[in-house]
Formats: C-alpha cells, sequence, structure tokens
C-alpha cells in the first residue's frame, strides 16, 4: 500500500518507539514511513532540517543506525467502507483476527495488512441514478453491512458540482469501481472505500448544539448526570472503583446505533470479554446481537506505546464516519490516561521541556482538540442529515487524585463528570459515581426534552433527589458525632429516604439481568415512589404519627424489589406501590396504635 | 567473532557511552569484558549513529574506561529453555545456581516476548483452589488472572505466597502444573524460606526459580521477571502446562527500573519513577493468560511491597490499574495474629464472576461472598462505632454484626499456614458464621440456597 516517494532516508538513532533519520529532506509532517530492514510502521512528529523524529508503531528491538527510512509520503490514514462494524483493529487498524491468522498467537513485527477485507463482496443498491448532480457527502447508494446498520456509500469530501456518469447495483468488493462521477469534464470514478487522515477531523456542513439525550439505562446517569448525544462526559477513578464497567455498561446499553469501543493502554482480557460478551447480549432496542452495531480498537498496555496515541485518533475517525452518514454514534475511550502517558513517553524522548509531572505542555491542547471532534452535525450531502458523535473517556488519575493533569486538563474540556468514589466501592455500591461531586452540564438544555419525554415534574422531582442526598451529608456529620438518637422525625425521615435512594435507585448492579439495563419509564416511577413515599411520611411527622411504624413499613420491601422487577411486570409494581402509598402513613399508623 | 571495542567514553551509574561503533541495534545483548576478564552483559538503550547508550545488568562496579573490551553480539538477551528446566534454580541473570548440570536449551527465546494479540486470548475462567478461605471465598483466582498482592514490610507475604504454591489446584483436573518463581533483590533468608520449603514439600520438582538476591546486581533484577515468564510461557504455551508464577517483590523491581532512568537522567514522574513505568510493568503483567486453542495458561500472582503501607504510591497503583485486582494485607490483622492477614473489604478479584458458581465451585458461592462481605463491613462499621460510642451505644442487631465480624476474622480468615481448606469447607465455614445472624438481615442469600445449606440447628431456633 505504501507509495514510494523516493524520500529514503538513514537512521542516525534509536531511542525506544523514537527513532530520529537524516536525509528525509521533501517528508512531511505526519507521514507515515516504513523504519529500517523490518519495515515496521513509523509516523514523522518532528522535522528539523532533513532530520526526522518518527514514533514508531512496533517494538524497535534490533533496529540500528544505518538502516534505510522509506516515506510513503501519506499522512496516517484509515480505509472507511462496508466491513468495520464487528471488527477488532489494532491502534492503526489492523484487524486483529487477520493478525492472528498471518502471524499466530502473539502480535509480531512487520506484519502489513489492510484494514478492509480486499476479497469479501458487499451488495451495493444505489440510491442516484446517472445525470443526477451530486456533491461531497451525497449518498451514492447503500450496503446492507449488518442487520443493524445500513452502510451509505458517500461522495468523498472534495468533489463539487458533479453528475453521475455511470452507477450500477451488485456485489462488489471494497475496491471495484461502483460509480464513476462527472466532474467538470474530469471522470472520477468511485470505490466504495475511501481512506481519511487520522489527525484530520471530518469536514461537516454545520456544528448543533446538542438537545437530545443519549439514553445509558444507568438510572444515576441518565436522572442526575445526563448526557447529550454530541456531548462528552468523562468517568475519572482510581483502580477498582469500576470505570471500565461503567464503559462496558454505555458501549452495552447507550441507544447510539453506532458503537466505537477505544481499548487504550487497558488490559487485554477486557477486550475479550467485550468480544465474547457483545455477540451474546442482545440490544434492547432492535433484539440484535450488540456486536452488529459496534467497532473495536485494542490496543492493550502491552501493545507499541505509540500504535496506543494512534489508537484514539483511529477509533474517532471510524465513527466520525459513521456520524457522516447521520447516525448517532458513541465512542468510548478507555483510557485516556494512558494515551496520555504515550505522549508524555514521545516527548520525553524528542527532549521536549516538559510540563507539569512530565506530560507535555500541548497535552490540554491535544485533549481539547481530541474532544471536540465530537457533537451534532448537519453533515455534508444535500439531504441534510443530523449525525452525532458522544465522546466518553475514562481517566485513571495517579491514586485517584483528580488534582492530576489529565484529569484536570480533561475537565476543562467535557461538560460531564463522573467522578468514581474509592469509598462507595469500597462500600459496594455501584455505579460508584459521587453524586455529590458529579456533574452534568447539559442538565439544563435536556430539561425541556426530559419533561416531554419523560413527565412535566421530572427536573423538579430529580433536584429534590439530589437535595435530600445533600442534606444526609450534612445530617451523617451530626450523626458520626452525637449518634442517630439526637435526630427530630423529620431529619430521621430524611436520612431513611436517602438510603433508599442510594439502595434502591442510584444502586445498579451491572451483572444482574434485570438490573443491569433500567428503561426510561422505569427510571421515573422508581423515583416518584420514593418521593411520594418521602412525601406521605414526612405528612404523617407532621400529623405526630409514630417514626418506628413508618420506618417498619413493608411498602420498603417492595420498593427495594423495583430495581430487579423485570420490565413487563414494573407497571404491576408500580401501581401496587403507589395504591399502597395513597392509603397514607397515617391511617395505617393510626389504626396499629 | 564480532568486533571488539575499547572506546567507551562515559561510565555513569550502571550505563556506559561507548564511541565509534558501527552496526549497533537497538535493545541489542552487549558483553564487556573488564581488564581482569570477568565477563559483564548489558543491553543498548539508545543506538545512535557512532555510539550507543548500554545498560550494563553487573552493574558498572570495578570497570575501566581504557582498557575494558565491549563487544555487541548482534541479538536481544534471549534464554534458552527446555523441559529440564523444571526443578532447577538460576540466579537472576539465568546462570544455574543449583550446582547442577548446564541446561541443554531446546529453544532460546527473546526474554521481551511478544503481546498477545487479545483477539486469540481465551478469557480466564477456570476456578484455582488455594486452600485459602480469604482468597478462595472472597477473592478467587482463576487460570490465567493476574493478581498480586500488596504487602507491606513486616507482613507475611512470602508464607502466603509459599502456601499458595504448594497448595494451589484446579478442582477435579490431573493436568500438569509448575511454579515458576521469580526474586528480585530479596533477602538470602526470604530465598532461602521459599527453596526449602519447595524443597520440603517436594514443589521444587514442578518448578522453576530465578533468585536475585539484594546483594545481586540490581540492574540484573529488570531481566529475571521477563526470564521467568519466558520460561513460563514455553512451558503453558509449548509444553501445555498450567504455570503459576510467582514474582516478589515488584517493588525492588521497580527501584532499578527508577535507577536506570534517572541515571540517564531522563523526566521523572510521579516520586521519581520513569513515566512509561506503566507501560514496562504491563509488558510483564499482560503476559499472563489463555490463549484459544492451547492447553496451557499462566497465572501471575506478583507480589509487593507498598511503601508506608500507601497503596496510592506509584509501585501498587499502576500495578492496580493493569492487574486483575488485588489481595491487600492488613497490617491490623497481622497485629491481631491472624494469619493470612487478607484485609478483604478492600482486595478484589475482578474475575470472580466467571469461575465461580455451579459447576466451578458451589451453586450458592456468589450469595456467600456477597452475604459475608456486607455483614463483615457492617461489623467493622459497628466496631468503629462501638470505639466512639461504647459497646452500649449499639443496637441489639449491631452487637451481633460485631460479634460477627470477631468470629469471621477468627474463624474464616484465619487459618494455619500449612491448612488446605476444600472450598466446600470454606463456604461451610461462612454458612456457620452467616447462622449467627437474624434471618431477616441476610438479604443476600437466596431462599434456596438458605434451605439448603443453612445449618438447620439455627434455622429451627429461628422459627
Amino acid at each position: 500500500m505504501a507509495r514510494d516517494t523516493g524520500i529514503i532516508g538513514k537512521i542516525v538513532r534509536v531511542s525506544g518507539p523514537l527513532v530520529v533519520a537524516s536525509g528525509m529532506s521533501g517528508a512531511r509532517m505526519f507521514d507515515v514511513v516504513r523504519v529500517g530492514e523490518k519495515r515496521v510502521i513509523g509516523e514523522i512528529i518532528e522535522l528539523r532540517g532533513d532530520t526526522a523524529s518518527i514514533q514508531v508503531y512496533e517494538e524497535t528491538s534490533g533496529i540500528g543506525p544505518g538502516e534505510p527510512v522509506v516515506s510513503t509520503g501519506v499522512p496516517l490514514s484509515v480505509e472507511l467502507g462496508p466491513g468495520l462494524i464487528s471488527s477488532i483493529f489494532d491502534g492503526i487498524q489492523r484487524p486483529l483476527n487477520v493478525i492472528q491468522s498471518i502471524a499466530g498467537d502473539y502480535v509480531t513485527r512487520g506484519i502489513d495488512v489492510p484494514g478492509l477485507d480486499r476479497e469479501r463482496k458487499w451488495h451495493f443498491v444505489p440510491a442516484v441514478k446517472p445525470g443526477d448532480a451530486v456533491a461531497s457527502g451525497d449518498v451514492l447508494g447503500t450496503v446492507q453491512e449488518t442487520p443493524l446498520v445500513v452502510h451509505k456509500i458517500m461522495v468523498p469530501p472534495g468533489i463539487e458540482n458533479a453528475k453521475v456518469a455511470e452507477i450500477k447495483e451488485g456485489d462488489f468488493t471494497v475496491e471495484e469501481i461502483v460509480a464513476v462521477l462527472d466532474a467538470g469534464g474530469q471522470k472520477k470514478p468511485l470505490a466504495m472505500m475511501q481512506k481519511w487522515p487520522v489527525r484530520v477531523p471530518r469536514p461537516v456542513r454545520e456544528k448543533l448544539p446538542p438537545e437530545e439525550q443519549l439514553v445509558t439505562g444507568q438510572r444515576v446517569i441518565d436522572t442526575f448526570f445526563p448526557i447529550a448525544k454530541g456531548g462528552t462526559a468523562c468517568v475519572p477513578g482510581p483502580f477498582g472503583s469500576g470505570k471500565t464497567v461503567i464503559q462496558h455498561q454505555l458501549a452495552k446499553w447507550s441507544d447510539a446505533q453506532i458503537i466505537v469501543f477505544v481499548g487504550c493502554g487497558e488490559r487485554g482480557n477486557e477486550m475479550t470479554d467485550v468480544l465474547m460478551e457483545f455477540p451474546e447480549l442482545t440490544d434492547p432496542r432492535s433484539g440484535r446481537p450488540l456486536m452488529e452495531r459496534t467497532v473495536l480498537v485494542a490496543n492493550t498496555s502491552n501493545m507499541p506505546v505509540a500504535a496506543r496515541e494512534a489508537s484514539i485518533y483511529t477509533g474517532i475517525t471510524l465513527a466520525e464516519y459513521f456520524r457522516d452518514m447521520g447516525y448517532s454514534v458513541a465512542l468510548m475511550a478507555d483510557s485516556t490516561s494512558r494515551w496520555a502517558e504515550a505522549l508524555r513517553e514521545i516527548s520525553g524522548r524528542l527532549e521536549e521541556m516538559p510540563g507539569e509531572e512530565g506530560y507535555p505542555a500541548y497535552l490540554g491542547s491535544r485533549l481539547a482538540e481530541f474532544y471536540e471532534r465530537a457533537g451534532r452535525v448537519v453533515a455534508l450531502g444535500s439531504d441534510r442529515r443530523e449525525g452525532a458523535l458522544s465522546v466518553i473517556g475514562a481517566v485513571s488519575p495517579p491514586g485517584g487524585d483528580l488534582s492530576e493533569p489529565v484529569t484536570q486538563a480533561t475537565l476543562r474540556i467535557v461538560k460531564v463528570f463522573w467522578g468514581l468514589d474509592d469509598r462507595l466501592a469500597a462500600r459496594k455500591h455501584f455505579p460508584a459515581i459521587n453524586w455529590l461531586t458529579s456533574y452534568s452540564l447539559y442538565t439544563d438544555r435536556l430539561d425541556s426534552y426530559f419533561r416531554k419525554a419523560l413527565g412535566d415534574d421530572f427536573p423538579e422531582m430529580r433536584d429534590e433527589a439530589i437535595a435530600i442526598l445533600q442534606q444526609e451529608e450534612e445530617l451523617q456529620e451530626i450523626v458520626r458525632l452525637v449518634g442517630v438518637d439526637a435526630l427530630g422525625g423529620r431529619d430521621r425521615m430524611i436520612l431513611e429516604t436517602a438510603k433508599s435512594l442510594r439502595e434502591d435507585f442510584l444502586y445498579q448492579s451491572a451483572f444482574h439481568e434485570v438490573d443491569t439495563y433500567c428503561s426510561q419509564r422505569k427510571m421515573y416511577g422508581m423515583l416518584e415512589v420514593i418521593l411520594m413515599r418521602h412525601h406521605k411520611a414526612m405528612e404523617a411527622i407532621e400529623a405526630g404519627a409514630d417514626l418506628d411504624l413508618i420506618l417498619e413499613d413493608p411498602m420498603k420491601e417492595k420498593i427495594a424489589r423495583a430495581r430487579v422487577t423485570p420490565e413487563e411486570e414494573w407497571p404491576k409494581l408500580h401501581d401496587e406501590i403507589v395504591a399502597a402509598i395513597r392509603q397514607g402513613f397515617s391511617a395505617r399508623t393510626r389504626a396499629v396504635s | 567473532m564480532p568486533l571488539e571495542y575499547t572506546t567507551i567514553s562515559q561510565i555513569s551509574g550502571p550505563l556506559i557511552m561507548v564511541e565509534q561503533v558501527r552496526e549497533v541495534h537497538f535493545d541489542e545483548l552487549v558483553e564487556v569484558e573488564t581488564q581482569t576478564g570477568e565477563i559483564r552483559r548489558g543491553r543498548v538503550l539508545e543506538a545512535q549513529e557512532g555510539r550507543a547508550l548500554v545498560q550494563l545488568f553487573e552493574g558498572t562496579a570495578g570497570l575501566d574506561v581504557s582498557k575494558s573490551k565491549v563487544r555487541f553480539l548482534g541479538r536481544v538477551l534471549e534464554i534458552p529453555v527446555s523441559r529440564d528446566m523444571l526443578g532447577r534454580i538460576f540466579d537472576g541473570a539465568g546462570r544455574p545456581i543449583d550446582g547442577g548440570p548446564r541446561i541443554v536449551p531446546e529453544k532460546r527465546l527473546d526474554i521481551n516476548g511478544n503481546p498477545i494479540n487479545p483477539y486469540a486470548r481465551a478469557y480466564p475462567s477456570e476456578f484455582i483452589q488455594t486452600g485459602i478461605s480469604a482468597i478462595d471465598c472472597m477473592n478467587p483466582l482463576v487460570r490465567g488472572q493476574k493478581l498480586p498482592i500488596f504487602s507491606g514490610a513486616g507482613l507475611p507475604h512470602a508464607a502466603m505466597a509459599a502456601q499458595i504454591a504448594r497448595q494451589a489446584t484446579v478442582l477435579g483436573s490431573q493436568e500438569p502444573f509448575a511454579v515458576v518463581f521469580g526474586a528480585m533483590g530479596i533477602t538470602f533468608e526470604e530465598a532461602d524460606y521459599f527453596i526449602s520449603d519447595f524443597r520440603r514439600t517436594g514443589a521444587l520438582e514442578r518448578a522453576v526459580l530465578f533468585v536475585n538476591l539484594a546483594n545481586d546486581p540490581v540492574i540484573e533484577r529488570i531481566a529475571t521477571p521477563r526470564m521467568a515468564l519466558t520460561v513460563a510461557e514455553y512451558l503453558a504455551f509449548d509444553l501445555g502446562m498450567h504455570v503459576l508464577v510467582i514474582l516478589t517483590d515488584m517493588t525492588n523491581y521497580a527501584e532499578a527500573l527508577r535507577e536506570v532512568s534517572a541515571a540517564r537522567k531522563e523526566v521523572p514522574g510521579r516520586r521519581g519513577y520513569p513515566g512509561y513505568m506503566y507501560t514496562d510493568l504491563a509488558t510483564m503483567y499482560e503476559r499472563a493468560g489463555r490463549i484459544k486453542g492451547k492447553k496451557g495458561s499462566i497465572t501471575q500472582i506478583p507480589i509487593l511491597t507498598m511503601p508506608e503501607d500507601d497503596k496510592t504510591h506509584p509501585i501498587p497503583d499502576l500495578t492496580g490499574y493493569i492487574t486483575e485486582g488485588q489481595i491487600i494485607l492488613s497490617r491490623d490483622l497481622h497485629k491481631k495474629g491472624i494469619y493470612p492477614p487478607v484485609n478483604v473489604s478492600i482486595s478484589l478479584s475482578r474475575l470472580k464472576d466467571k469461575g465461580i458458581g455451579k459447576g466451578k465451585t458451589r451453586e450458592d458461592h456468589a450469595d456467600v461472598l456477597n452475604q459475608l462481605s456486607d455483614a463483615y463491613d457492617r461489623g467493622k462499621e459497628a466496631r468503629e462505632l462501638a470505639v466512639v460510642l461504647g459497646e452500649a451505644a449499639l443496637t441489639p442487631t449491631d452487637r451481633l454484626f460485631l460479634k460477627f465480624a470477631d468470629e469471621f476474622e477468627r474463624r474464616f480468615i484465619k487459618q494455619g499456614p500449612n491448612e488446605n481448606r476444600p472450598i466446600e469447607r470454606t463456604l461451610d465455614i461462612g454458612w456457620e458464621l452467616m447462622a449467627m445472624l437474624p434471618r431477616s438481615e441476610l438479604k443476600r442469600l437466596s431462599d434456596r440456597n438458605i434451605e439448603k445449606y443453612m445449618p438447620k440447628r439455627q434455622a429451627a431456633a429461628d422459627d
């Protein structure tokens, strides 16, 4: 695939993943090069005179000064076309299953495989006919890539005022010509595959502010700290606090149409877990295996560090491509801290002046550039279709210390912060998202959406629930000092409701077959009954009812069962609880006494 | 015969700079012959045109700038491997130190290995019974997992590791099993403890030991765990054995890494450790696993001592981010005379869900695990409260939980260093303890399991 540009340099220095070569005049920044006699893949990241610094995506041991470096003249790019969905790629879009069939169980060096399968034929159905006027982004035709995904073949960016000269239906490989355009007398043959450099955002017609919620099926997120379609979020947390489980839960249950999951410098077994589990799990909306809407990019912690740096760009370019088709796409990057460490390692080898904790001074701007590729957009193309790309990045702060540079740089950019808390995890409260410190800047923007989609009173219910939890925190201080008996009835009821909110609502087991996903309706209903009980109990306390009797109320157990009650049985249980609460405490407590 | 250079220009810490070299490669193996004829080995850290930066494993003490001869061997550091390595003891650089014969290699392997393709991995799911209740029930280990022990100075991690090495078995399986032991910078006494323990119990026959002692060359420690893992990979994936790798002490390893980094004047990350330490540790820990279609497996138990018992120190912190859980030892339990002093509340096995339950351990395992852990946490809360307000201030239920927590530590966690408790026995003890608590408080147990496993006496008394 490498074109020979005639630029052949010579290695003068090898230091880990960094190679310096001289005689590279004519080479351009970010061009891909082949390094050494083993022809391993690298990318130019610095040019000084005719000397190029190259980050190498494969192990460099055994490579030495004097060996050749050949520039391919093209920047690091990904191949876009049918065959992406259900695939697992490494950080530079080499399919890992193909690598296995070539090299066996280990990833060895110098393996040159294309991102898309060249043999496989896809059935192409034209959407335009000869004579139609088309421009960049217009859909030429479609391929049913998986039962869930219609892959739209679009006119690549950069072609304007063209007419379709030829187009045909049939079975084609990604390289075969499916259409010929006539652009001002110039014939442009097009195949289904196009290429795009990963470090350049794909162009859009217009960016729009987000206005719809990305429903995740996770109560604490959907209620308290929602993310919008096209929004950005981060999940920082120390090890063992459940970052990866949350990322997996979002990849499984968010109502995005396409999921791109980037395993960036994390555990190999976690990717195996995804590969095993996703084909088995079904999408609650379509009933199809989740794998049919998922693309995986895996560059585990033991794979070369420079390819880790590239992996999130590879992932987001694939995601943008599907966004351009008009899909709602969600990208999960686990973990951006490992990406930042890769950046730091390369920067250190370049002997750049370090910023905080050795990270390069441009860490913040690189992170911002990455997250800014998220958004709700009007794609190129005359049909003005809308797509959205939501980005959720995990952050692994050393020692759980959120003041470290990667977390701080991330917080300056993203709109949603799901702060994972060690102490919650130790108390086995999952997801361990701290409800007091986390925030979402989308809540206000989404409130009108919530009122329409869930119920007119939802924002108020949410605010009340948060207020109760906040009060709990303050009351706990007092309890710690003087014991619970010192509190009055109202305060004890606040503690009781807060406990119910924590244990019956915010707690959600990712491993329970029912609890793992909670619909919007059920979520609303659960919050409704918990607050309803609270109000009724407060009324009863005002009227002088005995608190202990209220606390022993059997309704409590029913509410506790809601979590694990299947969606179809939930309305019945909900009505039962509501009826019982309506009856009121005061009536029954009086009856008892 | 490779070219010999006598052009060392600089010696600094464990590093030497060799000038006017030709044909040198990154990571290449280097031999340095001192003026006394002693051979030391090293590797190229940086290859430049005409010069090479070399890190010497055996250190630079006694090295002379003008008379030492340097040879570049044109290959990376390799280790000869063979089935005959079982039962043998090597130093940290892979030379036999047990007086036995030289190893006749069946293969020579690069000690750095290659990353396992995530697509080729099989998910670990077979339960390993260690005979230690705090692990088997509360933080179960599975084949192919990497589960470190976070210890502190003076805690009995060595006894625990030796006990695991002795007792580890997969239920109902007679498959070939081996232990590979990599020691970095531990004392002679500690190494001797392991070696004689292995000898005493006959475990030595199925073990390969690499021992770099506290007074052995520091930089050699960077190679030791990689040699151990390379042999483990050979035994597991070439010979189809199930291999348990014990690496101790990773803290010493990380310190050696820091020493090299400091000598290179690299920009340090946290607490002076190099910024690439995460990646470096990952290239070792990630060598644990199972591979689809291969019989063997590599399970890793790295041991590290947390400086000041602080788990946010970079060494345990980065380890925890890579490994699949951690067993954390507690000084408080140790002081109470409880062995093994595992703090089950903050220990974690990430792969537990896949390895337990019907057909693997017992159907009630998950229930017991959750309930014990809940009840113990509640008991510990009550204990804290009792310290502040006095035991009299506790509710009767809280007092029961407090008693439960004491009994749980005394009867469930505590056991003898030679006691091999089968998982059934462990679970039964769990049920006996839970019988102390009122039925209404046992929310994590299913009615079916209570019916089947709860000791009857108590169940009757409860009605």
